[in-house]
């Protein structure tokens, strides 16, 4: 029986020089194909004696795992390669740009709306809401502004018809809200907000006829013009993200309130007005039936758009409803 | 109100400087809308006279005057004013004056020694123009400081007075404000009644005692109507805002201003028999003062002679018996007329008079004579004349009732401590009379306070002179309980989350739009109007939010944008029988490429089945278990073959569709624009999720095309499959449409995906088979559907 070993070795360069899966399978059929080196060998067993046969099968199947193993071992190489190719085929340039949907966003007005709702929920304020195209009642007389008062004509007033005006304020919600508390048998406290458009007839670069305010309202039995000066500070400082801000009340009238103020806010080393406030007059406890020796409340209204530009550094009111998306894409 | 500051000065006893007394006013109410000097800064400036001009040497419009300025010696000016004369008195600067722009030294002007500069009122900014020199009046002393001779250390103040405060429309009742505030005393002059010199009065009828509680009035005779005003009265009239007329007039108004008391001067000689105080008479009608000739009400209340209405009681006087230069004879009134008959009166004639404007407030019944008699006296030692008798008329006056002040309530109402001798102090400063039981104060307001008649009211007036500044600012101490948080209720941020997560810009357009937008583009023939429109082409409420999206559309792409999605959250307004329907609606706009432009993305445009994702996005998965569905219909502003209408539950709730070529072509847009808008109501309600039981076993997809006529809409086969609950089927998916080769002309194929399961056991193919008998029976009978080869 011939030695077989030297096999070993060349069927090692044979499967290394095989540059493909195909080259290595014709490579493979040369030493294990029905006809291969090593099936002859093996098949010529059988001309031996049965005292020769065993060493010589043994011999032969140490060649053939040789073999067999340097086959394993070039056809994982080829794989691999063959992976490594393709991956590299399939690399991009992770540096360009996404497949871009544009990225909208939301008015400005909007995020501060938001902003405050958020802020006065965490108190525990819900959101009350009230038409636009209100009744003189509700916008007037039920806050204590009967006809040919003065103070309707600081209030340059959108009329519908006799009876119906756009709403001049945001108040009219307080009193809707408490009226219909009273018949669904809710009792104070009564905490709510309600922003919202409102309308005057004032048209110039620091007026716009339609603006947005919130109103609020807290009505409890032991609720004081200091602590209306309290949650004011209070809200202006987390609205603002500022703890030195500070909130001065000048003495003021609305019909509705009473002690009423303007609110200013120190700002720049200045006090900027941001809006009315003041404790609920007895006549509007009086319209919703609210007993006004046992509860108090007091109610404020701010101006959204003036709260915008001061957050955002907006100097033209007007910007606010051109809806440009120039001035808008700002507010992502 | 506009007045000067040296006039309060005079009244009241104040050390605060102009800064401090400014914002004193400001922080009690009194507000300060703005403070302005009356003269420029200036120094070195005096009374100067020309003695004599000499024409320059050199200089054919100068002239070489020499000036009297109060010094030993005349000195020498070069003065190139037109006005430069011999004799003339003007302002002179001196060597070493600081003028606005301007330092003033000794200087040769073309080779002749000048020693100042004469003049014009605008160099001393008194005004902001001037022509010439600065005369001055014949009797001013000469090297007096013009400031002190023209009063300019003053400062104009304008106070943004609120309604309640009648008590403040005069100089008497802001000095005594400002006294309560500052604790500082008060110069008001006595006022003496003027003795009557002849017996002459007329006789007057007040006919509507509780329109007009007080009447006073009284006649001048023979005056002189045409005597100057004092060089003081104008001033403080000009300083005011009111320019100088004549003697009478002059005097009407300073009373006005100093006292709060509206005065008017009828021509005597003008005025036929006596005087009646009545409400008009149907059909009457009356000239004004400013030439208006009005039509009479019925509850307007008149002052009439024998002949009819002679002025407009509260508001203004009549032309025919106004006070001209030819007047010898007067008659002087000062009423007290109810603010509530004077209310809106002025207002529906489109006037605010100075009248009107107190009278409506409040004016103080109790000076009613005494203003007559000031005004006697001004016009007797102006105008000369003799004095007749006062005739005066009194009714019930407004009571003062007495308010109850429960120094308990203060504390808890204002939520500071409060010592019982501070209100006290206040109450007095105020001029309040009161008295004290168990720290409960009764108090009495004066007569010129029209504000007091609650707790509240004293409350404030507390509060006012305590100190706005010094209540702090405390938190709140309550109950605390949670909010509901209803979670079948979507907030409607999430919405608008949901747009701007899909590209969309949120706008605010005004609620009010163009009339055409609402006939033409929506079909609407009746908006609601307004009927004092800021502008006509913002006239009508809207009822949809498309017409702005459109507007802001054109706006930006006339701005280089090409592409646009927009969106608003905004109020739409319906007129109802009698009332108005508002509805909440959240509309978007999808102009332009589908998406924006980028080396990733083909070039394609926005088209109908985008924009319907999104809308399907707003209504959102809690409606999966409703029936949702799209109609095909006609909208005026939208394209007929590519517009649905929404329903939930059978009920419209909004639109979606392409806008129409038409608009298209009307808005030049050269690309695919697409609009919807939907209830947000309806969109914010969803159910609350329930558990159904997840199977073991796995499910079985069969697929199916079937063959039916093309005008059957696919979402009422969805729509039916769903409604048949056929068991075992868990989904049914169109996952194809396919017209074309094999399939006959006007028909379409579906290609339906079935997802199937059983939660009790494996699926058998008989079980599968079953089913899809079970759909393609319903899809044959409902739809004449047949199963695709």
């Amino acid at each position: 029986m011939t030695d077989l070993t030297h096999l070993i070795k060349q069927a090692q360069t044979d499967f290394a020089n095989s540059a493909s899966m195909n080259d290595l399978e014709i490579a493979k059929a040369k030493y294990l194909g029905k006809t291969g080196l090593l099936t002859d060998a093996l098949k010529s067993l059988g001309k031996l004696s049965n005292e020769e046969r065993p060493a010589a099968g043994a011999a032969i199947n140490v060649v053939k795992q040789a073999i067999e193993a340097a086959l394993a071992a070039n056809r994982e190489a080829l794989l691999n390669a063959a992976q490594a190719k393709q991956l590299a085929q399939e690399s991009i340039d992770v540096t360009l740009p996404a497949r871009a949907q544009s990225q909208g966003g939301l008015h400005p007005v909007t995020l501060t709306l938001q902003r405050i709702e958020q802020l006065f929920h965490s108190i525990g304020f819900e959101v009350a809401t009230g038409p636009e195209i209100e009744t003189d009642f509700y916008n007037f007389t039920a806050l204590n502004i009967p006809e040919n008062h003065p103070a309707r004509a600081m209030h340059d007033t959108f009329y519908i018809d006799e009876a119906h005006v756009l709403r001049t304020h945001t108040s009219p919600v307080q009193v809707r809200y408490m009226e219909n508390a009273l018949k669904t048998h809710q009792t104070p406290p009564l905490k709510i907000i309600a922003p919202g458009r409102v309308y005057r007839v004032d048209s110039d670069a620091t007026h716009s006829p339609m603006f947005h305010q919130v109103e609020g309202l807290w009505v409890d039995e032991d609720i004081s013009f200091a602590n209306l000066k309290g949650v004011v500070q209070d809200f202006l400082q987390k609205f603002f993200e500022r703890d030195d801000l500070t909130v001065r009340f000048r003495p003021s009238f609305f019909p509705f309130t009473e002690p009423s103020a303007e609110m200013d806010m120190s700002w720049n080393g200045g006090w900027l007005e941001i809006g009315g406030c003041g404790m609920v007059h007895p006549e509007v406890f009086k319209h919703v039936n609210i007993d006004s020796e046992k509860y108090r409340g007091f109610a404020f209204g701010l101006g959204v758009e003036r709260l915008t530009m001061l957050r955002y550094g907006v100097n033209d009111l007007r910007h606010f409803f051109n809806n440009d998306l120039r001035f808008l894409s700002q507010f992502k | 109100m506009q007045f000067s500051e040296n006039w309060l000065r005079s009244l009241v006893n104040t050390d605060l400087n102009s800064q401090a007394l400014s914002h004193a006013l400001t922080m009690a109410g009194l507000e300060v809308e703005d403070m302005q000097p009356v003269a420029a800064p200036f120094t070195h400036v005096v009374v100067a006279k020309i003695l004599a001009v000499e024409k320059h040497p050199d200089a054919d419009r100068l002239q070489v005057c020499s000036v009297d300025v109060g010094l030993a010696q005349p000195i020498q000016i070069v003065c190139g004013a037109a006005n430069a004369r011999a004799g003339l008195i003007a302002p002179c600067a001196l060597v070493g004056a600081e003028l606005p722009g301007i330092s003033i030294k000794q200087a040769k002007v073309r080779g002749v020694e000048s020693f100042g500069m004469m003049c014009s009122s605008k160099e001393l900014g008194i005004s902001a123009e001037a022509t010439g020199l600065m005369e001055l009046a014949s009797d001013a002393v000469i090297g007096q400081t013009i400031r002190e001779y023209l009063d300019l250390d003053d400062h104009l103040l304008t106070l943004k007075l609120t309604p309640n405060r009648s008590d403040c429309l005069s100089l008497m009742g802001i000095a005594r404000d400002v006294a309560a505030i500052t604790g500082a005393t008060t110069n008001f002059a006595a006022i003496a009644a003027v003795p009557s010199q002849i017996p002459d009065a007329k006789k007057v009828l007040v006919h509507e005692p509780l329109a007009c509680p007080r009447y006073c009035g009284r006649l001048i005779t023979g005056i002189n109507a045409i005597a100057p005003t004092p060089a003081w009265m104008v001033k403080r009239l000009e300083r005011s805002g009111l320019r100088s007329i004549s003697a009478v007039v002059d005097v009407t108004n300073y009373v006005l201003l100093a006292l709060g008391q509206p005065m008017h001067a009828f021509d005597a000689g003008k005025l036929n028999g006596d005087i009646a105080i009545r409400f008009a008479k149907q059909h009457e009608a009356l000239i004004l003062l400013n030439e208006q000739n009005i039509a009479l009400k019925t509850d307007d209340l008149v002052i009439a002679d024998s002949t009819g209405a002679v002025a407009l009681a509260g508001i203004m006087g009549g032309k025919p018996s106004a006070v001209d230069v030819d007047t010898s004879d007067i008659f002087l009134e000062s009423a007290f007329f109810a603010p509530g008959v004077i209310a809106g009166k002025a207002r529906r004639l489109g006037l605010s008079t100075d009248s009107s404007y107190r009278f409506e407030r409040g004016v103080d019944f109790a000076n009613t004579r005494q203003a007559l008699e000031y005004a006697t006296l001004l016009i007797q030692q102006i105008c000369g004349g003799l004095v007749g008798q006062v005739t005066e008329f009194v009714a019930d006056l407004p009571a003062r009732h007495v308010v109850k002040l429960r120094l308990s309530r203060l504390i808890s109402v204002l939520g500071i401590p409060m010592p019982q001798a501070r209100v006290e102090q206040i109450l007095t400063q105020l001029g309040f009379s009161y008295t004290l039981v168990d720290a409960v104060f009764t108090v009495l307001a004066p007569s010129y306070r029209f504000d007091i008649a609650i707790e509240e009211d004293l409350i404030e007036e507390i509060a006012r002179l305590y100190g706005y500044d010094h209540i702090p600012a405390t938190a709140p101490m309550a109950t605390m309980t949670m909010l509901d948080a209803p979670e079948t209720t979507r907030h409607q941020s999430k919405l608008s989350d949901t747009l701007v997560a899909n590209g969309y810009q949120e706008l605010v357009n005004y609620s009010f739009v163009d009339e055409s937008w609402e006939r033409d583009l929506l079909g609407n023939a009746s908006p609601i109007k307004l009927k004092n429109p800021i502008a006509s082409n913002l006239s009508v409420m809207r009822t949809s939010l498309w017409g702005g999206l459109l507007d802001s559309l054109v706006y930006n792409l006339n701005r280089k944008q090409d592409r646009a999605f927009l969106f608003e959250i905004g109020a739409t307004y319906l007129q109802q029988a009698h009332t108005y329907a508002e509805t909440t609606r959240i509309a978007g706009l999808a102009h332009g490429s589908a998406m924006p432009e980028q080396w990733a993305a083909d070039a394609k445009e926005v088209d109908f089945y985008q924009i319907k994702a999104h809308v399907d996005m707003l209504l959102g998965d809690g409606h999966q278990a409703k029936q949702l569905s799209y109609v095909q219909a006609e909208h005026p502003a939208l394209h007929p073959g590519q517009t649905a209408r929404i329903f939930l539950e059978g009920v419209a709730i909004g639109w979606l569709g392409k806008l129409h070529p038409k608009w298209q072509q009307h808005y030049n847009l050269n690309k695919n624009t697409f609009l919807f808008e939907l209830e947000i109501n309806a969109l914010i309600k969803r159910q609350l999720p329930g558990y159904q039981e997840v199977s073991k076993f796995l499910p079985v997809r069969r697929d199916l095309a079937v063959v039916l006529d093309e005008n059957i809409a696919v979402d009422k086969v969805l729509a039916a499959i769903k409604q048949a609950k056929i068991p075992l089927i868990l989904e049914v998916a169109l996952f194809d449409i396919y017209q074309g080769q094999g399939i006959a002309e006007n028909k379409k194929s579906l290609a339906l995906s079935v997802l199937m399961h059983d939660t009790q056991k494996t699926l058998m193919d008989s079980d599968a088979d079953a089913v899809i008998a079970n759909l393609l029976e319903l899809l044959e009978n409902n739809f004449a559907a047949i199963l695709r080869n």
